[in-house]
């Protein structure tokens, strides 16, 4: 099931077309925005650009899904919160990809990767230690 | 300015309770309210307010009943009225009932919540997807919440729930045979409450043994889809003398959101809404947790209710774990009898508005066989996980 993409969030559902993650940043004073607002909350302004971070995250937390809600052949998965590196409590849901099972941890470093479905591309990430990625498909 | 006992619960309904009963959810509904207003003393005529959440709306099954199909088929004379969806919690439909006779603008509120899950589910293949937003389905995009939870196939309350309880488990040592005693003492409660669903016993072996539904949450951690309906009536304190029943005062309620109105977003992914909630519940009484003689904190999911223990002040932030161990502490002769009906998770979930008909049970003691010893004189019942919540602390003097 997909995100209805409108103008107000389409550099975050549509920035893996070019390989960029990208949210709302305040102008005057910096602060990342996610999800999407017209002001930014920190300090009101209505100065808003679009802004690519780097990719990097760490997980905050995360849960493997057994329960077969939607019929998949990759029971269970990793869905998980985690933090975009640029500021402190941004932050995404997501899928670990590319990594094993026993080697997910809290606070493991991640960067992102992009899965195109139809118009959107999805923001995972996977292991940002090379040794720890792993084949395997989501 | 103050809410401190001016509004008073004085009946309480409730309908059948059961996995798919196939009735007309209205029919449930009506149920209860007819209940409470008898239990009350009063009749259809003196109902001047209406309350509920979360009013008419999808998924099938969430909601068995609005305002208006209540209010039409009972014919009732309303001053004041509300239902909606974004209330502190489920609860926070009856905090507004206390407000709305506190100051006036009503003197008895019928409160209502129905629920016809099991029957939705078994009826149309739902799958619980989307608790409390409407996932929809179909070819359907997602919007608002789920448009940052659906797409990584976090479909369900369970996930968004099964994060906190890890996040709590990483950094405080929590373990599941600590979680497992809100399922283990629920189950246990249920067994001597005859409307209870599922009253077979339940030991620490069966819950480990049980399939994962999302980690660290298993199958036991919960709740039990069920129809059914509670109402209750609310009333302006000063005419509660004059009813049936001894009137169970609203000592202090819990409403703060202090943090974001998110299951993701919110600051400390170990607590959730519930953190501002609880705490306020002390702001404005001269009771104190020590004082509470019985707690009913929901259970959706198992860990909501450790979560609501910490929040209340019951233990400390991240003693919820030892806190419950061994269940010794929170059953019906311990210091803190907790979900004495068996909760959600073995006693059906009535969404929130179950544990504040317990705790009104219990106060007036008449819980039979699962009755509080010491007759008990002060109950908190808290409902909501996630960006839901909302409490109320009742006395009965």
């Amino acid at each position: 099931m997909l995100p209805r993409v409108t103008d107000a969030n389409s550099h975050f559902w549509r920035g893996g077309e070019h390989g960029r993650l990208q949210f709302l940043r305040c102008t005057p004073c910096g602060t990342w925005i996610h999800p999407t607002s017209p002001r930014c909350p920190a300090c009101l302004s209505k100065e808003l650009s679009v802004e690519a971070v780097s990719g990097r995250a760490s997980v905050l937390t995360y849960t493997f899904n057994h329960q077969p809600w939607v019929p998949s052949p990759d029971h269970p998965y990793p869905i998980a919160i985690v933090e975009i590196e640029e500021q402190e409590g941004l932050r995404l849901m997501t899928n670990l990809v590319h990594v094993a099972g026993e080697d997910v941890a809290i606070g493991m470093a991640v960067q992102v990767v992009f899965e195109q479905h139809e118009d959107v591309w999805f923001p995972l990430f996977e292991p940002a230690d090379p040794k720890l990625r792993r084949g395997v498909g989501r | 300015m103050s809410l401190r006992r001016k509004a008073a619960i004085t009946g309480i309904g409730q309908s059948e309770v059961g996995r798919r009963l196939m009735r007309d959810p209205l029919d449930l509904t009506l149920d209860a309210c007819l209940a409470a207003i008898e239990d009350a003393g009063l009749t259809r005529e003196q109902i001047d307010g209406l309350s509920t959440y979360p009013g008419a709306m999808g998924p099938a099954g969430f909601s068995g009943a609005g305002i208006s199909d209540v209010h039409d088929a009972l014919r009732l004379p309303l001053r004041w009225f509300n239902g909606g969806p974004e209330h502190p919690g489920q609860l926070g439909s009856v905090v507004e009932a206390c407000m709305a006779v506190a100051c006036g603008m009503a003197n008895h509120v019928l409160c209502f919540r129905s629920v016809w899950e099991a029957t939705a589910q078994g009826k149309g293949r739902r799958q619980g997807l989307g608790v409390g937003g409407g996932a929809g389905g179909g070819g359907a995009r997602m919007t608002g919440m789920m448009e940052y939870t659906i797409p990584f196939r976090a479909y369900s309350a369970a996930n968004w729930i099964a994060l906190y309880a890890q996040r709590h488990f990483h950094e405080f040592g929590t373990t599941r045979e600590q979680l497992a005693w809100i399922a283990l003492n629920a189950r246990r409660n249920a067994a001597l409450n005859p409307k209870a669903i599922y009253r077979e016993p339940m030991t620490l072996e069966d819950y480990l043994a049980v399939r994962m539904i999302s980690t660290p949450l298993c199958l036991y951690d919960c709740d039990v889809p069920v129809d059914g309906a509670t109402a209750f009536i609310v009333s302006r304190a000063e005419l509660g003398g004059d009813l049936r029943r001894t009137p169970l005062f609203v000592e202090s309620v819990g409403t703060a959101l202090k943090g974001r109105p998110s299951w993701d977003q919110f600051d400390d992914l170990t607590t959730m809404a519930l953190r501002d909630a609880g705490r306020a519940l002390w702001e404005d009484t001269q009771l104190t947790p020590a004082d509470v003689d019985v707690a009913e904190l929901y259970d959706g999911f198992s860990f909501i209710t450790l979560a609501w223990l910490e929040a209340l002040g019951f233990c400390g932030r991240g003693e919820g774990g030892s806190f419950i161990e061994g269940g010794e502490r929170i059953g019906l002769a311990g210091e803190l009898p907790l979900n004495t009906h068996g909760g959600q998770l073995s006693a059906g979930r009535l969404h929130g508005y179950g544990f504040l008909h317990e705790a009104c049970v219990q106060l007036w003691n008449e819980a039979g066989e699962r009755q509080v010893p010491g007759d008990p004189q002060v109950a908190v019942a808290a409902a909501g996980g996630g960006p839901l919540a909302g409490c109320l602390l009742l006395t009965a003097t």
